[in-house]
């Protein structure tokens, strides 16, 4: 149920229908399709898609592996640089990593390689008898890895690999992190953010524990008491605020909170629809919830920036993913006031038109209203304060409100370590994060092992 | 996993994937890199007596495929152009740092048993795990009596193999030309001399094009071009073969036989196996991609192994031999007949066109309603020879299918059309 927007309709399409607008973006690639693609890859030396893949994967040899029919060693060639490497296949704005940098994407010939369906091809296809990675001799460490996203579940599976006993402390009641919660459903379709977890728990050793937040019932004092380390990959939890008055009316609430309702839905038709909508944001994340909407059957749903296409977060190949679901890109806009009902419902929102002036955006007096039975702000995401209270954890220095760590992921405190968005470093990628999660375990392992040695 | 270590004529190595005597073993550098890279084992680029080979410039050129892949190289460069000194110094410190990995010494002096005399030591005193006689190479050695030129007289075969036997205890291979008739004779006569195992195929001599605008061949040294040594993929089909008729030749049963040919794949390794050998050597792929080949090549092969329960090479090597015989005992009664897959076929007509040009006139084009064109083979007029599914692009769209002639097996020394036949 998703209470500020209870006073909406449902969609009156049947589930069928609704359900088939969500399948697959980018289908997979047949035999013969990976076939065909594979043989296009250069094999590159110093190859600068890998370079561009912030998890390093050795694209040119699993390719090179897909074309001597050997998918298996494809898939595990890219499993033991990203274990989250099915989920990256599909979510991975490869047109601004592997597939910009591959050598075929050159102005005569504009068709890199297609990296990304490659590589949902390979771990798609593998079918290993037994999980592909093996444990080393327990080495009786435990580790404590907090929250069960990319960045958690991949420090996990490389700690287990390295024979640490780990025990994943998991806010929600499912794992997964933004893949089971946060992804547009049409990029990571059925439950396969499920699927690449029980795989990865394939490994053995990692227990997670559900109903556990850290600032609640769970303190990083303790934590850090009773483990040999401990690794936070808490993720952005808080939505960030508009500064308006009324930012509490029912009709206007985070587009994460709706699209984690929308992954989790069984009948989409159940789903309040707001047949004219506003989405607030630049980001991915806004065009996710603006495509989705309109997938659902909103007739008028506007995505509104308050600088111009250029600007947005959102790559090119995601802007014409929102033009083509008819999605319109209001730009040069910024949010003055939410406008209400007489029953205090959202009615739309007043905007003043912005411009720059000597490089800095400037709100010009003329504005405009748009009618909208909902707003979804999609302005970014924070790092939420609360998780962070106890006194061991109020020493975690800060970075631009995030957590401070070094290129070890290591943070201010001893012992601690983390990853992914909820820290300073790099992009907010998924497969950044796992990379952060397997770079925090190597770093743990060199240290827990270290100490065993001058033991 | 499967086991992929071998022991090759008494030599160990921790996969069949060796590197052939050639460019990319010329020195330590090289060869630390291949280790380091995984091959199993390296051929140290043929040394020969002081004063060392010089070399010219340019030396390599290439058949090229439809999308730039190289089908083939020829070379024209000579064996070492580095003194033996400096070539015994590297490979003693590479085989004291590298103990598990094989390490062979080819080698190359003059057909005068005094040379042979006065070089084996020397490698012996390397701690080589064995050496391989270069009785292969094709251009410019052969000028100078040797190389080749040994190669292709059983006699002197026989007789250097005999002398390596007689001043050195380390294990001899023989490798054998290709530019020859019958390879068999060669192998017997290595065989004949004490030769521990042989190794085919070197290079074919070779022009790879011709420039047409300044008339050389190439590769060219200045305006003028040299015949050259083969390589590569697209010599494969004639190395398997040669691999194929030692292997199954009585004279020279369980002579071990390394395969050298255009391999670049774990796949391509394998059939070598399957033909008889116990280790390849890969040189063209290596100089193409680089030593890290090596690694899907163990990965493919392990994992091919272990879909088909071989635990070790052993298990499926010279597996192909017996089912490898001569014309006259196949089966004259045996048949199949193309068929196409009408879903699968994409309409391009090329099975047609071959057919109907080149062959029996067994597919014929007939015009749909939609202006399409649908191909069918009729099958009285098909023979079965495979030319529709070799030019089809797609895979699997068109399958061989055997029929039931309900004739018994019948080979052509019992089939009463020959003139010749033997009455059963």
């Amino acid at each position: 149920m998703i209470q500020p927007l209870s006073h909406l309709p449902h969609s009156q399409e049947d589930p069928a229908t609704l359900a088939a607008r969500f399948s697959d973006l980018a289908p997979p690639l047949n035999a013969r399709q990976a076939h065909l693609e594979a043989s296009r890859c250069l094999y590159c030396y110093d190859a600068p898609c890998v370079n561009a893949c912030p998890s390093e994967i050795d694209i040119p040899s699993f390719i090179r592996n897909i074309h001597q029919d050997n998918v298996q060693g494809a898939a595990q060639k890219i499993l033991s640089a990203n274990i989250l490497g099915g989920s990256c296949a599909r979510v991975c704005p490869t047109e601004v990593l592997c597939q910009q940098a591959c050598v075929r994407n050159n102005a005569h010939e504009c068709a890199p390689v297609l990296i990304g369906l490659l590589q949902r091809y390979a771990v798609d296809n593998a079918h290993f008898s037994e999980h592909p990675f093996h444990r080393a001799a327990a080495t009786g460490k435990r580790i404590a890895v907090v929250g069960a996203g990319p960045a958690g579940l991949s420090c996990a599976h490389r700690s287990a690999m390295h024979g640490h006993d780990v025990v994943i402390f998991e806010a929600r009641e499912k794992a997964g992190g933004l893949n089971e919660y946060g992804i547009a459903k049409y990029k990571l379709v059925d439950d396969y953010a499920q699927r690449e977890l029980d795989f990865l728990l394939g490994i053995g050793g990692i227990e997670i524990r559900h109903g556990q937040k850290l600032g609640e019932n769970l303190s990083l004092s303790d934590l850090h008491q009773q483990f040999d380390a401990v690794f936070l990959g808490l993720g952005l939890a808080a939505s960030k605020q508009l500064g308006l008055s009324d930012e509490q009316a029912p009709g206007l609430l985070p587009a994460t909170e709706y699209i984690r309702e929308l992954r989790q839905a069984d009948d989409l038709s159940q789903l309040p629809l707001a047949d004219r909508c506003i989405v607030l944001g630049a980001g991915n994340t806004a065009i996710d919830m603006a495509v989705q909407m309109a997938r659902l059957g909103a007739r008028d749903v506007n995505l509104v920036y308050r600088r111009g296409l250029e600007d947005m977060g959102a790559t090119l190949h995601e802007q014409d993913i929102a033009k083509a679901n008819q999605v319109r890109l209001l730009t040069w806009a910024q949010p003055q006031q939410v406008l209400l009902d007489d029953a205090g419902h959202v009615r739309g929102m007043r905007f003043s038109r912005t411009h720059l002036e000597n490089g800095r955006l400037v709100t010009s007096a003329e504005t405009f209203d748009l009618p909208a039975d909902a707003i979804f702000k999609a302005i970014g995401q924070a790092f939420d304060d609360n998780a962070l209270v106890d006194p061991l954890a109020r020493e975690l220095k800060r970075q631009d409100g995030r957590i401070l760590v070094d290129e070890h992921l290591r943070t201010s405190v001893p012992g601690v370590y983390a990853g992914g968005d909820c820290t300073s470093l790099d992009q907010d990628l998924t497969v950044q994060a796992v990379q952060h999660g397997k770079l925090a375990a190597e770093a743990i392992n060199a240290q827990l092992m270290l100490n065993v040695e001058a033991a | 996993m499967a086991d992929l270590s071998i022991v090759f004529a008494g030599i160990k190595a921790p996969n069949p994937f060796w590197l052939a005597s050639a460019p990319p073993t010329d020195k330590a550098y090289n060869v630390i890199r291949a280790f380091e890279a995984g091959w199993g084992g390296v051929v140290w680029k043929t040394l020969g007596e002081d004063p060392a080979a010089v070399n010219v410039s340019s030396r390599y050129s290439a058949h090229y495929g439809a999308n730039r892949e190289v089908l083939g190289i020829n070379n024209i460069e000579l064996i070492t152009d580095r003194s033996l000194e400096i070539n015994l110094r590297e490979i003693t410190q590479v085989k004291k740092d590298w103990p598990d990995r094989a390490l062979i010494v080819s080698l190359m002096v003059p057909c005068v048993e005094e040379s042979w005399k006065r070089i084996l030591p020397l490698v012996e005193a390397t701690g080589a795990d064995g050496i391989e006689l270069n009785f292969g190479c094709p251009h410019g050695m052969p000028e100078r009596g040797m190389g080749a030129a040994v190669g292709q007289v059983p006699e002197y075969v026989e007789q250097v193999t005999r002398w390596c036997k007689t001043y050195c205890s380390l294990p001899v291979i023989v490798k054998l030309t290709p530019n020859i008739t019958d390879i068999r004779v060669a192998a017997r006569a290595a065989h004949r001399g004490g030769a521990d195992a042989v190794s085919l195929i070197n290079t074919i001599n070779s022009i790879t094009s011709v420039d047409l605008d300044r008339m050389v061949a190439l590769p060219s040294v200045g305006s003028q071009s040299t015949h050259g040594g083969y390589c590569g993929s697209a010599v494969k089909p004639i190395a398997l073969n040669m691999v194929a008729e030692i292997a199954r030749d009585p004279q020279t049963q369980g002579l071990p036989i390394c395969g050298i040919g255009g391999i670049g794949s774990w796949r391509d390794a394998a059939e070598f196996i399957a033909l008889g050998s116990g280790a390849v050597q890969v040189c063209t792929a290596a100089m193409l991609h680089g030593f890290r080949i090596v690694e899907e090549m163990k990965d493919g092969l392990s994992r091919w192994m272990d879909s088909q329960g071989h635990a070790n090479l052993q298990a499926f090597s010279g597996r192909a031999v017996g089912n490898t015989t001569d014309w006259k005992y196949l089966d004259i009664n045996y048949q199949v007949i193309a068929k196409i897959d009408q879903d699968a076929c994409i309409g391009c007509g090329r099975c047609h066109i071959a057919c109907e040009d080149t062959s029996h006139q067994a597919i014929a084009s007939l015009k749909q309603a939609d202006g399409t064109r649908k191909y069918e083979v009729i099958d009285e007029e098909c023979v079965g020879c495979n030319l529709c599914q070799i030019t089809c692009p797609v895979q699997d769209c068109i399958e061989m299918v055997t029929v039931d002639t309900g004739k018994p097996f019948l080979d052509w020394n019992h089939d009463p059309r020959n003139p010749y036949h033997v009455a059963v």
